[in-house]
């Protein structure tokens, strides 16, 4: 017999009286969505700037000192860096990558998480966490309150990938002491368009 | 029949009968007829929480027997009632009778809020005190809202003692964190039980108390043990003692 | 193994400062769960219905394995599966020697420290670097994690400065934790860029997509999965949930537990290889099966692994990861640890107070300190409790079964405590005296007073 064959028929013997799957809880909803998703942002590490417009995120993101850096790459419709990421051939190539900027397709405000979904990272998934720095741009009207109502939003076309980022990356692996910047970006700048 | 059985755990008739008289004190202030059945001994909670089922299970027997026919049960501890009302039905069998004696089994606080529905405490205890939440108190029984829990806050033996003039209650750092009694956990993990005493202790001392009050005599007489040696002057009291003197009304 | 925890606890209890230090540290971790937790106004319905999710996904495991095994395959993932340990290093070292991988880098996964990977790949020639800090700081030491979500929270940031020193080559005295996580991130971007293939474990995998997610705070998953061509999970068969909206009631949960965050830093879901690449999961047994047949044990494996059982147990935070026999410590690891076998770890289920806070604490409800009073019982009917205590609770049980023996024989007792109080030292008392003292014995019982109280006599004063 097969592991597969031997795990799923014990299983099966085990005789287990189906339980009922529970309703999910309907979260109660707590302020304006995008006020909160900017504080949220703050609190997990990341900085949130609010811009009316698509001219106010370019003078916005100009603006933003990561993104003087020499090496930049966008993957944000109307703002351009200086690397072409298709004409990358291994990701490995990205280890010297300063910043990426890459737009996401709903935000999260009880948490500062911003989904990323797979086609947004272009031809190469570490784009996110090899850079020095992230920017992340999404729009106001793509504000969910919670991780639930995020969840109703979200699909998974083919290939799919995606993720939650939610701040810069960290740890806090010795004595507790948070350290921003474990392994990937070492800051996460939010761009919230509207 | 008398309508109160009066619960007294074996510890507490042997090395605490201030704590008896005073429960039974408080009861029939309020008019209760109790009675005291003569022949018990222990709830058997020793020999199961050290995994002794045979050794328990003839003890929760004859408790049922000696209890059955009280329209309620009180005692002065929670954690032997926790015992009742959680284990026994493990125990012995989840059989009409073991459940129904189960549902009339309390801990003096609880029984005092939610059966006789004391609203009204008229008394004094002249003191800074720091309340000791015992475990099973807490997280079994649920005579306050433990503080791992995030629903609205309550405490039925803070809701008594908070009313007699006088007192002053002291926040503590660790609201209901466990003193490490435990029952043999005391001698089996002594080292681990005598810290978390110690821990507990020092939380109230910094807290300001001058008295530590609780309902399970057990955790506090671990405390007080600890507090002698140490010769911190950090008397006990039980929430029983404090309330005999008062009048509780509805 | 019946003493193995208490004079582990014993030893780490010794060292009062560092006991308090360590008590401190996780105490924190809970004080930050709670703030996190009361942001959450439907906290107590997200606990009830991730319990139940869980509960309803185990009652129907089978049929949820093969939904997932075949979205899986569909989406490209190349399933594999592995009944014990043993099975998954083979199919995990199979896979790695297809390809000639040398390097490989791992991020936490608790499932591969349950079948020994690292030991077993490294005896085979292939490099396995453990890429959380946490863990790499236990890994360079040789040691096993002390917690399941901060691997090495036992240790000072002096001795992690040290071992830097002596292994990544920081200078000597160098203990502030931002340097040192510093050179980390170097000398592991190193690894990240030399690795032919990433491992990890897997937080969920979803049945109705055929997907995974990963969920770490350093992003070393991801540098782990998005750089080499190999990507390796490794999942324990109860790690399926039915849907993708199921995850919103547990990300809700999962952080905010673990370490007070809203959320971790990344959150990565796994539908297909990379570009070009492969995508490998194991999906292991290793004793759970035999753990759902049997209603009261299959709750444990509701348990998301968050470590906040850990954070909340006042005896884990008083005695440590090591003094735990299983390789999970806190009220988890003493359910799982004996569940699996109950002889080799019998001293854990009374490694407890039975205080609940690990019960409370749980985000799937987890009846931890139920189970472990439920194991004592098992322990008591397999015979594994010590002579002594045994026979004192049949004595204890023969007296209180006779009340006039309980009430002349307390008499007795206290005539004895009072007269020579000494004695005590020799008997059972000897353990509890060593560092506490006895209640002073009253000269009357309680069933003495009652007398009196209902004779309507005046109390006489002892």
């Amino acid at each position: 017999m097969s592991a597969r064959e031997a795990i799923l028929s014990a299983l099966r013997a085990s005789r287990t009286e189906v339980v009922a799957a529970p309703a999910h809880p309907a979260p109660v909803k707590q302020g304006d969505p995008v006020v909160r998703f900017m504080e949220s942002v703050k609190a997990v590490g990341g900085q949130a700037y609010r811009v009316a417009d698509d001219a106010a995120l370019a003078a916005g993101m100009a603006g933003l000192p990561v993104w003087s850096a020499q090496r930049r790459a966008s993957l944000v419709p109307g703002i351009d860096g200086t690397v072409d990421l298709e004409a990358v051939a291994d990701p490995h190539e990205l280890a010297d990558l300063d910043v990426a900027a890459i737009p996401g397709e709903v935000a999260v405000a009880e948490n500062g998480a911003v989904w990323v979904k797979g086609e947004s990272l272009g031809p190469h998934r570490a784009v996110f966490v090899i850079p020095e720095h992230l920017v992340l741009v999404v729009r106001a009207a793509d504000v969910v309150n919670d991780m639930q109502e995020a969840y109703g939003r979200i699909t998974l076309p083919r290939p799919g990938y995606g993720l939650f980022i939610s701040g810069p990356s960290k740890t806090a692996d010795i004595e507790q002491s948070l350290v921003i910047g474990a392994h990937g970006a070492r800051s996460c700048a939010v761009f919230v368009v509207g | 029949m008398a309508k109160v059985g009066l619960f007294v755990p074996c510890y507490v008739d042997q090395f605490f009968p201030r704590v008896g008289l005073a429960t039974l004190r408080v009861l029939r202030s309020l008019g209760l007829d109790v009675e005291y059945p003569r022949d018990q001994t222990c709830c058997g909670q020793p020999m199961y929480n050290t995994g002794c089922s045979q050794e328990a299970r003839p003890l929760a027997e004859r408790f049922v027997r000696l209890f059955s026919g009280y329209e309620a049960v009180v005692a002065p501890s929670a954690s032997c009632v926790a015992m009742v009302k959680l284990q026994y039905p493990e125990l012995i069998g989840d059989t009409p009778e073991v459940r129904a004696l189960a549902g009339r089994t309390f801990d003096l606080s609880e029984y005092l809020v939610d059966v006789v529905k004391v609203t009204r405490v008229d008394g004094e205890f002249r003191k800074k005190v720091g309340l000791h939440r015992s475990c099973h108190g807490v997280r079994e029984l649920r005579e306050s809202r433990s503080s791992e829990r995030m629903d609205a806050p309550f405490d039925k033996t803070r809701q008594l003692i908070s009313q007699l003039r006088g007192i002053e209650l002291v926040e503590l750092e660790r609201a209901d964190e466990c003193c490490g009694f435990g029952g043999t956990f005391a001698v089996t993990e002594e080292a681990v039980s005598c810290m978390m005493g110690r821990d507990r202790i020092a939380d109230h001392v910094r807290a300001g108390a001058e008295v530590i009050a609780g309902y399970d005599m057990s955790c506090l007489m671990h405390l007080d043990g600890l507090a002698r040696r140490d010769g911190t002057k950090l008397p006990i009291v039980h929430v029983a003692e404090m309330l005999e003197k008062a009048r509780l009304s509805r | 193994m019946i003493h193995h925890h208490p004079e582990k606890a014993k030893l780490f209890v010794l060292d009062d400062e560092r006991a308090h230090w360590h008590d401190k540290a996780l105490w924190f971790m809970r004080v930050k769960r709670d703030r996190a937790a009361a942001t959450v106004p439907e906290w107590e319905q997200l606990r009830t219905a991730a319990e139940g999710i869980k509960l309803h996904t185990l009652s129907r495991l089978a049929d949820y394995l093969e939904e997932f095994e075949r979205k899986a395959t569909a989406n490209g993932i190349q399933v594999h599966w592995a009944r014990d340990g043993e099975e998954h290093n083979r199919i995990v070292h199979g896979i790695l020697e297809k390809r000639g991988v040398k390097k490989m880098v791992k991020s936490k996964s608790m499932l591969t420290e349950e079948c020994h990977l690292n030991p077993y790949l490294e005896a085979r020639g292939i490099e396995v670097v453990d890429t959380d800090l946490g863990e790499r700081i236990v890994q360079l030491a040789g040691e096993p994690p002390s917690h399941i979500v901060m691997p090495a929270i036992h240790r000072k940031k002096e001795e992690i400065g040290e071992l830097f020193h002596e292994k990544l080559g920081t200078p000597k005295g160098l203990s502030d934790p931002t340097l040192l996580t510093e050179r980390a991130r170097e000398h592991l971007r190193e690894k990240f860029l030399q690795a032919e293939a990433g491992l990890t474990g897997v937080n969920f995998g979803i049945a109705e997509t055929g997907g995974f997610v990963v969920v770490t705070n350093e992003g070393n998953a991801d540098m782990g999965t998005t750089l080499p061509p190999v990507h390796i999970a490794s999942m324990g068969i109860e790690k399926v949930i039915p849907r993708l909206a199921d995850l919103g009631v547990f990300l809700r949960l999962l952080a905010r537990s673990a370490t007070g965050q809203p959320v971790s830093s990344y959150t990565t879901h796994f539908h297909a290889p990379l570009p070009g690449g492969e995508l490998h999961l194991v999906i292991v047994d290793n004793g759970r099966t035999e753990m759902l047949s049997e209603a009261h044990r299959r709750k444990a494996l509701c348990c998301i692994r968050c470590g906040a059982c850990l954070n909340t147990c006042p005896v884990y935070r008083r005695s440590g990861g090591y003094s735990y026999s299983y390789l999970i410590p806190g009220p988890i690891g003493s359910v799982l640890g004996p569940h699996r076998d109950l002889a080799g770890h019998a001293s854990l289920p009374f490694a407890s107070s039975l205080c609940g806070s690990c019960t409370d604490v749980c985000p799937v409800k987890v009846d931890l300190h139920h189970q472990l009073l439920a194991l004592r019982q098992e322990a008591g009917e397999e015979k594994l409790l010590p002579f002594g205590k045994r026979m004192g609770m049949k004595l204890a049980s023969f007296v209180m079964a006779r009340p006039a023996l309980f009430r002349a024989g307390g008499k007795v007792a206290r005539w004895v405590l009072r007269v020579a109080p000494g004695l005590a030292r020799v008997g059972p008392g000897a353990v509890w005296l060593r560092g506490r003292e006895l209640p002073e014995p009253p000269a009357e019982s309680f069933a003495d007073l009652y007398d009196r109280e209902m004779n309507g006599k005046p109390e006489v004063k002892p």
